[in-house]
């Protein structure tokens, strides 16, 4: 499919498409005027269409400087009377959460729709929080769609609704619903196309401070209103078709998001005799229409990813109603308290109870054995060619002429690439919390130990949530080395553009900002832009940061090899009768390219960049420059 | 048992042009008038990590596969068809290119590849390694690849769609100048089975 069509496709049009993709078309039947973003697996795709697509479609988005910007952004053009989008990963909700607790007090006049991507099983993100808390935290409504046509409608009921209540309104969706491709029915489109040129500007903000400035004056009422506006939405819920009995029994399951496909899909395959109760408007918890289908069972399941949310609703649900019956989910050990479900998992949560199936264990031959535990592990790496591993390479290279033994260096690692400083040979990475951390944490370890602290973050991070540590480090005192690694891109989420970069997410030109100028203004006494293809320029700068007394930055300035364009030079070329055979370049740098194949050093000429880095590593000349 | 049911796991290596593949096979069964549901996982896809997706078709809500269930396991690479066995049970079409990609983070040495194919044949019925680079490159181009695969998959008789609605697919989701190209790489994969 041409993803233009999310934009051309007519209604009743079928496409086989990403959940994100049904996004997007949501957004776009839904007549969204601004939407701002942050990029964060398991959402970046939104953004990276919406940027895309954006002139057809006729609306504003922009690639925000962390998620609480693109909270902001989205807010003030809702209370401007703009339909806007935001959208994030879980994660990315905490930094955002600041700004988002408060707009479930002031509200909103156009629709806002926040869409957050949880990570069960943490497929690319540093924890499994439950998004769910958060609609009960800021009491906001939430929508879980179970499938990629749910998707898009549930985007566009969330401005409906958000409209009606003047609340923003969250979308939940997971990795197996972000990307999942199914078969999505488009409906008609709320046409943007006739709004005039930059139509995301006229909006008006009209001044009402009761509502909008939440002084303890305000809040105190705003807060009985949100609560007002809530128990409204609850009597919705229970009349939702959002919430939808699908099928009848003496027991029930009541269950949501994906995990409603993986009991659908079970119930079916082993004709199970159970009533399913599922659930899209999940919060406020439709508590009526919960008891009424409790009071037609004599048992129920509990079906859901990751927290044990709607259990906890459930039960409170039978002690206010006086029901009495079993319950199994999560707390009495049906189904497991963390990681994404499928449908083996539910399967035998069912039977654990049911006994409806013997489970038999998968047993293989010896040979077959054997042959699944010889097989080698095949993890994500570091480009070859790829710049960091340059700075991790040096920065250790550094230490050990300094003669600083290793357990005296810390390496305060990011949320990027560069988190895969992890592996051997670098042991770049000591510890990492969050997007920044690396700089607060060097700021901490400094003041707390005597080690020597290494911090390495990426541009677009800097951007994001580097700068405020920064200042806090130079300001107090502090003792590290900040590694900036500038590779002119949002690399490990796909590429996305950076305020580093003279270009933003409509494409268009857009002013660069200058990283090194920034480190500069915080009064760091020690910054230094280098060439991290030049080794020893890299080892000779590391040093001098470490003995630099007070925060030292060091900026990375060179191209991700992903980049579109990016100059590849020729292979680099082994000369065997000087090689000798001290493997340095295969153990110590570890470039993907570069392997020993029948005790040779072998160069892999598709993969090699040709960015000479191995020819400056190399003792014995035995590596030259490609022609 | 879903009627005109089939579920497929296919994997590989990063690259490989495993997703654009399973596109290519549910805009198909789409286009046929039958439901399909695909999952796929790929954070780490530029990065040579190994790559999957999964890809039901029929009337199932859900995108994965409960263990053991495939009818195909479609692997682009040798060691990545052993990551996949999971989803494989006795009677699961195996099919797999037969071209390693030794990963470079490899902390084992890479199997030998007879070994690797007969001790599959031990455990499993339909075990089918295909020489797919060379009938990509016999085809006109090493990057035909994925399609000689699918064309090995649209051979198996219990694939429901039909050679015409894949090629068509593959149309629409690949540049005109590649059509020729990728239509004699799937006709070199059926025939290959076929044959």
């Amino acid at each position: 499919m041409n993803l233009k069509e999310l934009v051309t496709g007519e209604p009743g049009e079928k496409q086989f498409l990403l959940g994100n993709e049904a996004a997007v078309r949501g957004v776009i039947e839904a007549g969204v005027s601004v939407a701002a973003h942050y990029p964060g697996t398991p959402s970046s795709e939104i953004g990276n269409i919406l940027s895309f697509l954006a002139k057809d479609a006729n609306l504003y988005f922009e690639f925000s400087t962390n998620e609480k910007v693109a909270m902001e952004v989205a807010a003030t053009a809702a209370v401007s009377g703009l339909r806007s989008f935001t959208f994030m990963k879980h994660v990315g909700l905490n930094v955002a959460s600041d700004s988002f607790m408060t707009t479930a007090y002031s509200g909103v006049k156009g629709g806002m729709v926040i869409l957050v991507a949880d990570d069960p099983s943490m497929f690319s993100s540093q924890n499994e929080q439950d998004t769910r808390n958060y609609a009960r935290l800021a009491n906001l409504p939430l929508l879980e769609p179970s499938n990629c046509q749910e998707v898009k409608d549930m985007v566009c009921y969330g401005f409906d609704l958000s409209e009606q209540f003047s609340l923003p309104v969250i979308v939940r969706t997971t990795t197996r619903i972000s990307h999942m491709r199914g078969i999505v029915e488009f409906g008609e489109k709320l046409d943007n196309s006739s709004k005039g040129e930059e139509h995301w500007k006229k909006g008006n903000f009209v001044k009402n401070p009761k509502q909008y400035v939440p002084v303890p004056v305000n809040s105190i009422r705003m807060h009985v209103e949100l609560c007002d506006k809530m128990g409204k939405i609850k009597e919705i819920s229970t009349s939702s078709n959002l919430n939808e009995i699908k099928s009848t029994g003496k027991k029930g399951v009541i269950t949501s998001g994906s995990a409603y496909n993986y009991v659908s899909d079970v119930i079916k395959a082993h004709d199970l005799d159970l009533a399913i109760l599922k659930l899209g408007l999940t919060y406020p918890f439709p508590s009526d229409k919960v008891s009424e289908f409790l009071n037609e069972i004599d048992e129920v399941f509990v079906v859901e990813e990751v927290d044990s949310i709607m259990e906890k609703e459930i039960l409170t649900v039978m002690g206010q109603k006086g029901i009495i019956l079993p319950v199994h989910g999560k707390l009495d050990g049906t189904f497991p308290e963390y990681h994404e479900f499928n449908p083996d998992i539910v399967k035998n949560g069912f039977n654990k109870v049911l006994n409806f199936t013997e489970i038999e264990e998968v047993s293989y031959s010896e040979n077959l054995n054997k042959l699944i535990e010889s097989i080698p592990n095949r993890a994500p790496v570091l480009c070859s060619g790829c710049p960091h591993r340059f700075m991790f390479y040096g920065a250790n290279k550094a230490v050990e002429e300094l003669n600083i033994p290793i357990e005296d260096v810390v390496f305060a690692s990011d949320i990027g690439c560069y988190t895969l400083g992890i592996n051997p040979p670098y042991n770049a990475a000591d510890y990492l919390l969050s997007m920044g951390s690396s700089i607060g944490d060097g700021c901490g370890f400094s003041k707390a130990t005597n080690q020597k602290v290494i911090s390495f973050i990426g541009d677009s991070t800097f951007f994001h949530s580097g700068l405020s540590p920064l200042i806090n480090g130079v300001h107090n005192k502090d003792d590290f080395v900040v590694t900036i690694l500038d590779n002119r891109i949002t690399a490990m989420t796909g590429g996305q553009p950076n305020p580093g970069i003279p270009v933003d997410g409509m494409g268009d030109e857009a002013p660069e900002v200058s990283i090194r100028k920034l480190a500069v203004a915080t009064g760091c006494s020690f910054v230094r832009v280098i060439n991290p293809l030049n080794i020893e320029q890299v080892i000779k700068t590391y040093k001098e940061a470490i003995e630099h007394d007070g925060v030292a930055v060091i900026i990375s300035k060179s191209p991700c090899t992903l980049i579109k364009g990016f100059n590849k030079k020729p292979p680099v070329i082994i000369e065997e009768s000087k090689c000798n055979k001290c493997n340095k370049c295969v153990n110590e740098l570890a470039c993907p390219a570069i392997s020993i194949k029948d005790n040779k050093i072998n160069i892999n000429k598709a993969m090699c960049t040709g960015c000479s880095v191995c020819i400056q590593v190399c003792q014995y000349d035995a590596i030259k420059p490609g022609e | 048992m879903v009627n005109n049911s089939y579920s497929m796991y296919i994997c590989g290596v990063g690259g490989q042009g495993i997703i654009k593949t399973s596109i290519i096979i549910g805009e198909s069964a789409m286009n046929q008038g039958l439901n399909v549901t695909m999952s796929e996982i790929h954070g780490m896809s530029q990065r040579e990590g190994s790559v999957s997706t999964e890809l039901r078709i029929g009337d199932y809500e859900s995108s994965i596969l409960p263990n053991q269930s495939a009818d195909m396991l479609l692997s682009f690479e040798p060691i990545e068809v052993v990551r996949g066995l999971h989803k494989a049970n006795k009677n699961t079409k195996i099919v797999f290119n037969t071209t390693p990609i030794v990963p470079s983070s490899g902390d084992k040495p890479y199997p030998n590849l007879n070994n690797l194919i007969s001790t599959l044949e031990e455990d499993y019925d339909n075990v089918l390694p295909i020489d797919g680079n060379k009938l990509a490159i016999e085809a006109g181009n090493i990057l035909s690849l994925n399609m000689v695969l699918l064309g090995a998959v649209v051979a198996d008789d219990n694939f429901p769609l039909s050679k015409d609605s894949v090629i068509e697919a593959m149309k629409n989701n690949l540049k005109p100048k590649f059509h020729e190209l990728n239509v004699n790489a799937i006709e070199s994969g059926y025939n290959w089975i076929k044959g």
